[in-house]
């Protein structure tokens, strides 16, 4: 039998990579199993000619699409939104949009402030200080000073606004509405052994040039030197429990299929919204019937995804199709409750610069304004670098109807029972979009824009998964504590976003971070009374 | 059969020749040539890869509207079974049109007279204006107020 290691952490990702580099200082021993790779920024797509062909295929963000030996698959037919990510050392860092704003203040109280939800069992200036080293870490650029949301204070100028920059900016600034430079992890001058920015393109399929942050090259390399050890193509199968009720360990699939069972004194899981629920009810027992940690019942439930409501035009003058980061500007106008918009909670914006070629044909001809035959030619020409988007990121309140639970049928590559997701999207998300895409025609409009289309939800837009293990001091209404500790099992941490309570109306990857290097910094304070 | 092991029959590949010139022709105007240009069809099959199902399946169902190979249609027949077959087609349409597009749009003749270079975007990536952040200040000076929590 393999030795035991102090510390187990499941998920080389986001929330992975951060706690595994905080608790380093420890000098524990600490594993982390992945059940992808290491990833080789030379196969990335833009490294070649057909780098928009690959999104359509291997580099596909949709694990059903990509099916990949290291991806699992994901029953999402009863769900608008289909689930989206990706399984690498770095996980879903690797192929994300770098977009990098936190929750509010105010997204921690919504049951105070408008009675909706629950409140976070923590506040916002909790998080503050790793909030902070978090930036530090994974290296961000933007301009502090926005009015509208949380300070920050990036280590990097922002991005340039380049031609779509300017066009948004010009705008928005006619309707009198608020828009600044966004923060992103998009290294704008070298940093930290990462080169700056060079504009390859849509660089959400991975960063060639090493710009973009992702874990494994932000974290990882210092985590592995102060001695935590990775091992990758390791998939878990469960956790398993001891007589008391403990964590003792886990099973797993190595690199050669070969099952194995490495035991450990803490366990802590790092596979986010659906991984995370999946992996729990994977682990039901004798003594966890209903799955490891769900005295609640609450494992898988409360899923929160985001409906993004997207509209997009096409302006006259050039804009920055392909030749920029995808994302540089956010407004923050709509993020607010104002109940006289008819719904409750609010959204923010991401502006969106435009489209690369091939991306450009295959959606207009499906979207019906790119028309077969002589015309084609024409046509193209016109749309062809000069979209502009405007992207809502709704913010989707907590329904235990909308679920990860196991699908009957489906497994992966390994025969462990796959993922199933249930999801609905809300009458106040709904109208929540209707508003979006309303103020969206209206900045088209300012902006000159025609041949106008709307993508609500963008269907292949199940980048953020939250809640489906949620934090609280309530174990009747949560699944972990205020400090990330599972209620019923005292050796077992969850650190990703299936812990939030309620989602915000921002990409969540930094405050996910931000919550693993806070449960990191707790476990050190409590090392000596961890599991009482 | 594995994708890799699945091949265009000739008579799917003249149908597939035909339908790519349908979706976009060869161009005087543009100086571009077709969808049906003898390097982009071979730029098609050569990399069908995990499309070749759906896009064999594509084909059968166009076979079965058109009853004979397309290019023996009369034009106004040929054009009523293309609509056809891109309504009722479903996705395996859909991937066949994807492949065609995708292929057109990174031919050297194509990209070149979009004005486009002929490269990957990596090592050179591109230069971005840094415009005029003036643009901001009715941002700075309209300020503003975060909510904050209790």
């Amino acid at each position: 039998m393999k030795d035991p290691v102090d510390v187990l952490i499941i998920g080389a990702g986001a929330s992975g990579a951060a706690v595994a580099w905080s608790l380093a200082e420890t000098k524990m021993h600490i594993l982390c199993l992945e059940q992808g790779g290491w990833m080789n920024p030379a196969e990335y797509p833009s490294t070649g000619r057909d780098w928009e062909a690959k999104f359509y295929g291997e580099w596909s963000s949709s694990p059903n699409v990509r099916g990949r030996p290291e991806d699992y698959p994901v029953n999402d037919d009863n769900s608008p939104i289909k689930v989206v990510n990706y399984n690498a050392v770095g996980g879903s860092t690797v192929m994300y949009t770098a977009h990098w704003p936190r929750l509010h203040p105010s997204d921690f109280k919504v049951k105070t402030l408008d009675g909706v939800a629950d409140d976070w069992p923590i506040d916002y200036d909790t998080l503050t200080p790793f909030f902070e080293e978090n930036d530090r870490m994974m290296g961000t650029s933007g301009l502090s000073g926005d009015p509208l949301s949380p300070l920050t204070h990036p280590p990097m100028p922002q991005q340039p606004l380049g031609l779509s920059g300017a066009i948004i900016g010009k705008a928005m600034n006619k309707l009198g509405w608020h828009w600044w430079p966004s923060d992103t992890t998009v290294a704008t001058m070298d940093y930290e052994g990462r080169a700056r920015c060079i504009n390859l393109g849509h660089c959400t399929p991975a960063c060639a040039q090493g710009a973009k942050a992702s874990t494994d090259i932000t974290y990882w390399p210092h985590a592995i030197r102060a001695g935590v050890e990775l091992r990758t193509h390791c998939r878990v199968r469960e956790i398993t429990t001891d007589e008391n009720g403990m964590a003792s360990g886990v099973v797993y699939y190595d690199k050669d299929g070969i099952e194995q069972f490495q035991p450990a004194h803490v366990v802590i899981i790092a596979c986010n919204g659906v991984g995370t629920p999946r992996l729990l009810l994977n682990s039901a027992s004798g003594r966890f019937p209903n799955g490891l940690a769900n005295s609640s019942g609450l494992v898988g439930k409360n899923l929160m995804f985001h409906p993004y409501a997207q509209i997009y035009g096409y302006v006259k003058e050039p804009t920055d199709s392909n030749r920029a980061p995808p994302t540089c500007l956010w407004s923050k106008q709509w993020y607010d409750t104002d109940l006289s918009r008819g719904f409750v909670r609010g959204y923010g914006v991401q502006f969106v610069r435009g489209a690369g070629p091939v991306f450009e044909a295959v959606v207009s001809e499906q979207k019906g304004i790119l028309p077969w035959g002589a015309d084609h030619h024409r046509v193209f020409r016109k749309l062809n670098g000069h979209r502009l988007g405007f992207s809502a990121i709704c913010e989707d309140l907590p329904e235990e109807h909308n679920r990860v639970t196991l699908d009957p049928v489906l497994k992966d590559s390994h025969g462990i029972p796959a993922p199933k997701v249930d999801y609905t999207i809300s009458e106040n998300s709904r109208k929540m979009m209707e508003h979006a895409l309303a103020r969206g025609r209206e900045f088209l409009d300012t902006a000159g824009a025609s041949d106008i289309c709307v993508n609500s939800p963008i269907p292949w837009g199940g980048w953020h998964l939250l809640g489906t293990a949620r934090m609280g001091t309530d174990p009747e209404r949560s699944v972990v504590n205020e400090w990330g500790r599972s209620h019923d099992v005292k050796n077992l941490f969850i650190v990703d976003g299936s812990i939030f309570v309620t989602s915000g109306g921002v990409n969540p990857t930094s405050t996910i971070q931000a919550l693993a290097l806070y449960i990191a910094d707790q476990m050190k304070q409590r090392l000596a009374s961890l599991f009482d | 059969m594995s994708d890799q092991q699945l091949t265009l029959t000739p008579r799917q590949r003249d149908d597939l020749r035909t339908i790519a010139a349908m979706i976009i022709p060869a161009s005087d105007e543009y100086k571009v040539p077709g969808a049906d240009d003898p390097a982009i069809q071979a730029d098609i099959l050569a990399t069908l890869g995990r499309d070749t199902k759906l896009v064999v399946a594509a084909l059968d169902h166009l076979a079965r509207l058109a009853g004979m190979p397309l290019a023996d249609l009369e034009p106004v027949a040929r054009a009523g079974v293309a609509q056809k077959f891109r309504i009722s087609g479903g996705i395996a349409a859909a991937t066949l049109v994807r492949v065609v597009l995708q292929c057109y749009y990174r031919d050297d003749r194509v990209l070149r007279s979009l004005g486009l270079e002929l490269r990957a975007p990596f090592p050179r990536g591109h230069v971005l204006p840094d415009g005029d952040w003036s643009l901001l200040d009715p941002v700075k000076a309209r300020g503003g107020t975060l909510r904050r929590a209790p």
